[in-house]
């Protein structure tokens, strides 16, 4: 057993949060939030040097091939930056084309995302609003080599920035929703494609998409037709686990900065920080961090090592959900006024945790998922 | 990060598995690690002596201890290990002794107390208790002046109260803190004794019922009670710093998310046999998420306690961490003890032996025993005041 992480995961994390503090300021979290496409290339093509957007990429593809360890320590440090862009997206996507395309598809579509030439977006959701198969109903009818696709996608991040989209279609209807779906590359500029974008609490750059008769190429299918679902079922998880990772750092931050806050702050002639009730609010958010981190690193590790990790990816977003809301929400209280203002950044946290709850299943559903693996 | 044990590991814990599963096998239908039940019951109390005597002929009671005085010189995964199997198996047999007094002795003790109390200790032919909270010295357990101690000859004469001494009716051991220099900033003032009880003179033991009429709990009243100055651990007046070098020892309270996640994994076969006349307590959505949002804190809890086990087998001192883990666990506890009385519905207050009473009536049980969690052993206040303290660098002023 070795609890820690080793010497390439540190170096890592040490490298993230310099870049971080250096090169994604406040200032620019909130320009990005009104900014059209959410991101800005010059950090973008500064991260891609470093190799991030090759992370789970292998070697032979341009990447550095890391792990979903790495990916967790680089995740954190975002979430502790409210780093905007299409990182989160593009990684997902990425691990869809590793996961289920062909050497072909990889060879195609790898190299350019490891460059930092490639952002994708990932076009799942739908009106219906939820991460289960019953929700896809956006229809991609066979046309020669081609398929057509006629439909809405809603809430996906990083539309405006995306050159491809990893959308999820039905290609056949069954009695079992689980059935008929496929997964395409859509590239962003087809013909018959329209972005409405979407404001959300937490700016984070979400679309409409609307498809009527895109036209994609056969060889844009990812997976086999039909048998899409395993695929973005594994990609949920995954990216339910990567999500927490981002919200652990969010709400470590916010830890860090109430405790310097309460040691500062004076009311009464003392810091508030001397306070019993400050000091238990406190030390309820550091043990509920804590706990919320290490759910996560088992999870990640259970996913380097190729095992079953579908109930630990559960258990890890209801509980880190919970807390980073909770926590988030304490943190303002212990700010005071200053903390529900523009100008200060717990704020952003706050928002942040909000939106990350509902994303990839809310507590509820994941807690739902809990109560089956369960048996109940 | 590698969350796997070592094939060595991985052996020891198929010889606890397999021991203790055996064990069950031929245990009373009643048996179970809460140690308050064992004193609680005769056939319990039997159990737990047996069991006690064969842990330690096998050397598990002092797994973690230098080779040189009987342990095994494994470290703190191994009791980990050990600690969960047993626990999740519903097997007693393992008291402050091992843990406790063996820290302070092992920590502060002479060559001599070496050899004479850890062998005892080790054989499981002692049992300990914990002679420490007096009446108006609770959490602020260095303030105690109820028990009082002073030199005589070769022996130090003891007179006062203790009160909450679990076991002390059973126990034939005591590890005794009392105020030997009442005009010494308090925590300088206070010795470490090692001594016998059973059947001594100046000792009077008195029960106090739980609310579910179990007799865990005592008074115990000391009235020219000696106890020779070769049992003192370390210093005369300095005790307190005693009881704190054996804190690093075993901190993780494995054995409790053991035992609370076999209670809960009972309570969910029960829910998935529809165990209402074939009827399921968990047909709503919002018993099931109960349930689930019970397992999720439940598997969160066990991979704080291993990441608290892992911190101190690299002799970390963890105050934050292990503070953390306990009132995270404590009030975990309280938590599933509820939901399962709860989830039981009409079932639930059944008690233990009554027709009709299911799972043994142990979340009628553990509903109320494990109030005593959050509040033995350092409150949940306390525990917040520590992380506060000792990892947040907040001010105490």
């Amino acid at each position: 057993m070795n609890l820690d992480f080793n010497e390439a995961e540190d170096i890592l994390r040490n490298m993230a949060r310099d870049f971080m503090e250096k090169e994604f300021p406040k200032k620019l979290v909130r320009e990005l939030e009104d900014d059209p496409t959410g991101y800005s290339p010059e950090v973008w093509a500064k991260m891609a040097e470093l190799g991030w957007m090759g992370l789970l990429i292998p070697e032979k593809y341009g990447g550095i091939e890391g792990s979903f360890m790495q990916l967790v320590v680089l995740l954190e440090e975002m979430g502790r930056a409210c780093f905007v862009g299409p990182y989160f997206s593009t990684t997902l996507c990425t691990m869809a084309i590793l996961d289920a395309g062909t050497e072909e598809q990889k060879s195609r579509f790898l190299p350019q995302i490891a460059e930092g030439k490639l952002k994708m977006a990932f076009a799942f959701t739908e009106p219906q609003a939820r991460f289960e198969a019953s929700g896809i109903a956006l229809k991609a009818t066979p046309e020669g080599n081609d398929f057509v696709l006629d439909g809405i996608k809603l809430f996906v991040q990083d539309a405006r920035a995306a050159d491809d989209f990893l959308c999820v279609g039905r290609t056949s209807s069954a009695q079992d929703p689980r059935e008929g779906i496929s997964l395409f590359v859509v590239d962003a500029r087809s013909p018959g494609i329209t972005l409405t974008p979407l404001i959300t609490m937490a700016y984070d750059h979400q679309c409409e998409i609307l498809f009527q008769g895109v036209r994609v190429p056969g060889g844009n299918l990812v997976g086999g037709r039909d048998e899409g679902w395993p695929i973005v079922e594994r990609l949920l998880a995954k990216a339910a686990v990567a999500k927490c990772a981002e919200m652990n750092g969010g709400a470590e931050w916010v830890v860090g900065a109430s405790v310097a806050y309460a040691k500062e702050r004076i009311q009464y002639g003392k810091p508030i920080g001397s306070y019993q009730a400050i000091q238990h609010y406190l030390a309820d958010m550091w043990t509920d961090v804590g706990l919320a981190k290490r759910m996560t690193y088992y999870a990640a590790w259970k996913i380097d090592q190729g095992l079953p990790f579908d109930m630990e990816a559960s258990i890890a977003k209801a509980w880190v959900t919970e807390v980073y809301k909770h926590v988030s929400r304490m943190g303002i209280q212990i700010h005071g006024a200053l903390g529900t203002t523009r100008d200060h950044d717990m704020g952003l946290y706050f928002q942040r945790a909000r939106q990350g709850a509902v994303l990839f299943g809310d507590p509820d559903f994941h807690r739902e998922k809990v109560a089956r693996f369960m048996g109940l | 990060m590698d969350f796997n044990l070592t094939p060595a590991q991985e052996a020891l814990k198929r010889e606890f598995e397999e021991f203790f599963s055996e064990l069950e096998k031929s245990a009373p239908p009643n048996h179970t690690a809460k140690i308050d039940y064992c004193y609680e019951h005769e056939d319990a109390w039997a159990f737990h002596r047996e069991v006690g005597r064969k842990l330690g002929r096998k050397g598990w009671l002092s797994l973690p201890w230098p080779k040189e005085y009987g342990g095994k010189g494994l470290g703190q995964i191994e009791q980990l290990i050990f600690q969960e199997i047993r626990a999740y198996h519903r097997i007693p047999g393992f008291d402050p002794g091992p843990v406790v007094a063996a820290a302070g002795v092992l920590e502060r003790g002479t060559e001599e107390q070496k050899k004479k109390w850890l062998p005892l200790i080790a054989s499981g032919e002692t049992t300990w208790c914990e002679g420490w909270s007096e009446p108006n010295s609770g959490s602020d357990l260095a303030s105690i002046t109820a028990t009082t101690g002073y030199e005589d000859g070769n022996d130090w004469v003891i007179n006062g109260q203790k009160v909450w001494t679990t076991g002390a009716h059973r126990c034939s051991h005591m590890i005794l803190l009392a105020r030997t220099d009442p005009k010494a900033p308090k925590h300088q003032g206070i010795t470490y004794f090692l001594t016998p009880i059973k059947d001594m003179p100046g000792i009077e033991v008195r029960p106090i019922l739980r609310m579910y009429r179990g007799h865990s709990f005592n008074e115990v009243f000391f009235d020219n009670f000696r106890i020779p100055k070769e049992n003192i651990i370390g210093e005369v007046h300095k005790g307190w710093y005693v009881l704190m070098a054996g804190m690093d020892f075993e901190r993780t309270g494995v054995a409790f998310v053991a035992e609370t996640r076999r209670d809960f994994d009972e309570l969910i076969e029960f829910v998935r046999e529809n165990g209402f006349d074939g009827r399921s307590p968990a047909e709503a959505a919002v018993v099931r998420h109960r349930l689930a949002q019970c397992l999720i804190e439940l598997e969160t809890w066990r991979q704080w306690a291993y990441y608290v086990a892992w911190l101190q087998s690299k002799g970390e001192h963890v105050p934050g961490e292990s503070s953390a883990v306990k009132r995270f666990g404590s009030e975990l506890m309280v938590k599933v003890s509820q939901v399962g009385l709860e989830t039981l519905g009409l079932y639930g207050p059944l008690k233990e032996g009554s027709k009709w009473a299911r799972l043994q009536g142990r979340f009628e049980y553990a509903c109320q025993h494990d109030l005593g969690m959050t509040i033995a052993g350092g409150t949940t206040e306390v525990q917040k005041n520590i992380i506060a303290w000792m990892e947040l660098g907040l001010p105490r002023k």
